[in-house]
């Protein structure tokens, strides 16, 4: 089959105003100038602040109800984490048969946010936050205890309403 | 010379440096600002009011940054490329008429450092083209081959732009008759026709177009950033520089936009000159309150050329290599030289009619 060679040419013919190349700058600049004075997009971040929709992975937290934590220290999430950030040490609590977690923590610089451990969690017992603002002056700081990770349930509504729609 | 010359001259110095040191300062705010206004965002605006301050904060920083020099570099002229940028950036201010002479406690004081230097245009453009030194010293001293090739590319764009430069000048200095800046700025006073001011620009309209773009290439700014072409050579010559030193480099970049505008302003458009207002006999006694609304006439023109100096870079894109010497060689340079014919024509023609 014979094939015919087309040679693409990238240059493209320009009038003599374009090739002239000022009026075509004053039209760019005029462009530019016109920019100037539309809305700006920048959020002035600490007094803005960006309120994440309830899909949004942030910090992982532990659920907090009025008993105590629902997480019975079963260490599926500690198993599941891809980045080993989570260490989970189960205790016995008085009633039988029950546990719950003596030690829970999660390095945060370890953590990727990639949501596996609410996914595994068989309790609903720590789901992603929105909170997205975390700031460490040392790395101790960053190993997040209990203290910091249990969050009342009442705030979490929103994720847990958006797990109990769309998760799996 | 006696006291109280040497007490004006050294008062007038220091008033030009800070003028230089603080104007640079705050034209790299301009900048910042007005490339996030043209790209919908806000600017720095945290460092007091609306960041009225952030470009103290912004040398504070330099001045603190640890200052490195690469081994292999040559030490000495790793040092001397600055100091050339940023003495030769401040070291033409000499001749800028600042306002008309006035007379204060009785002295009767010429608001340029170096007032009626018959040499001025001259002077100016030997100083500015020793400007591309500092570029190519910096590149070569670095000993590193992005800001070699940075230096070599403003040095064959600075000396080719020259020429038009100087070119695009000498159209100009044919009608005024002389090359004396305070005579110039002093000659563009009147009025045409009773009401157009006897600016430069509406006899060299094309002189001024040539001044224009050459001045952009001799302030390696963009379009014709090729010494520095973030893209292509990290940051060209001055990416072995830090602290201190890279800040020289970036007052001096600044500077030489303070000082191309108001070049622009003195030799085209009628320098300190306040037309019709500066005619109002009110004036013709208080000469301390003209020099200082001149001074502020003088101000406003230049910063309307700093800020297109400003736009111009965040609209248009940087020229190719080849473009940039086709420019500056095939259409700059013979369109200068016509320019410069064309004026002789013409002087000469009203001169024998």
């Amino acid at each position: 089959m014979a094939t015919k060679t087309v040679i693409a040419s990238s240059t493209k013919r320009m009038t003599f105003w374009e090739k002239l190349y000022l009026p075509e700058i004053a039209k760019g600049m005029g462009l530019t100038l016109k920019q100037m004075f539309q809305p700006k997009f920048t959020r002035e971040y600490p007094e803005e602040r960006y309120e994440p929709a309830a899909s949004y992975r942030g910090r992982p937290v532990l659920v907090q109800e009025d008993y105590g934590e629902r997480c019975v220290a079963c260490g599926l999430c500690s198993r599941v984490c891809p980045a080993i950030a989570i260490e989970v040490q189960a205790a016995e609590t008085p009633q039988e048969k029950e546990r719950f977690p003596s030690l829970f923590e999660i390095n945060m610089l370890r953590c990727i946010f990639c949501g596996f451990c609410e996914e595994a969690c068989p309790e609903e017992a720590i789901v992603m936050s929105k909170d997205y603002e975390l700031t460490f002056r040392r790395p101790e700081d960053a190993i997040f205890g209990k203290d910091r990770l249990l969050v009342p349930v009442a705030k979490l509504q929103d994720r847990l309403e958006y797990l109990r729609l769309y998760k799996g | 010379m006696e006291l109280i010359d040497v007490i004006v001259l050294v008062v007038k110095i220091l008033i030009v440096l800070h003028i230089f040191l603080i104007g640079a300062a705050y034209v790299v705010l301009l900048e910042r600002k007005v490339s996030a206004w043209i790209q919908d965002r806000v600017g720095p605006n945290r460092v007091g009011w609306r960041g009225s301050l952030q470009s103290f904060a912004d040398v504070l920083k330099l001045v603190l940054k640890e200052d490195i020099v690469p081994g292999h570099a040559n030490k000495f002229f790793h040092f001397l490329a600055p100091v050339i940028s940023i003495a030769i950036a401040i070291s033409v201010w000499a001749v800028i008429p600042f306002c008309s002479p006035f007379t204060v406690f009785g002295v009767e004081i010429q608001p340029t450092i170096a007032p009626n230097l018959n040499i001025g245009i001259l002077l100016l453009l030997a100083l500015s083209s020793l400007g591309v030194y500092g570029i190519t010293l910096a590149g070569w001293a670095s000993n590193n081959k992005y800001s070699l090739l940075g230096g070599l590319r403003s040095s064959a764009q600075m000396i080719s732009y020259e020429l038009s430069m100087g070119l695009s000048l000498i159209g100009m200095m044919l009608v005024m008759g002389s090359v004396n800046i305070t005579t110039i700025v002093a000659q563009q006073g009147g009025y045409w026709f009773g009401w157009l001011p006897k600016w430069n620009i509406f006899v060299q309209p094309v002189g001024f177009l040539i001044f224009l773009v050459a001045a952009f290439a001799e302030t390696n700014r963009a379009p014709f950033d090729l010494a520095e072409a973030e893209p292509e050579l990290v940051g060209g010559f001055h990416t072995e520089y830090t602290g201190l030193k890279f800040g020289l480099f970036f007052l001096a970049e600044y500077g030489n936009v303070i000082l191309m505008s108001a070049l622009m302003t003195t030799l085209f458009f009628g320098g300190y000159h306040l037309p019709w207002v500066e005619d109002l006999p009110f004036f013709k006694d208080h000469t301390g309150l003209l020099a200082l609304a001149q001074f502020g006439a003088l101000f406003v023109k230049a910063l309307f050329w700093i800020f297109f100096f400003v736009w111009v870079r965040w609209s248009i894109p940087r020229f190719r290599y080849d473009q940039l010497m086709n420019l500056g060689w095939r259409v700059m340079f013979p369109l200068a030289l016509l320019n410069t014919v064309i004026t002789a024509i013409v002087l000469a023609a009203m001169k024998s009619s």
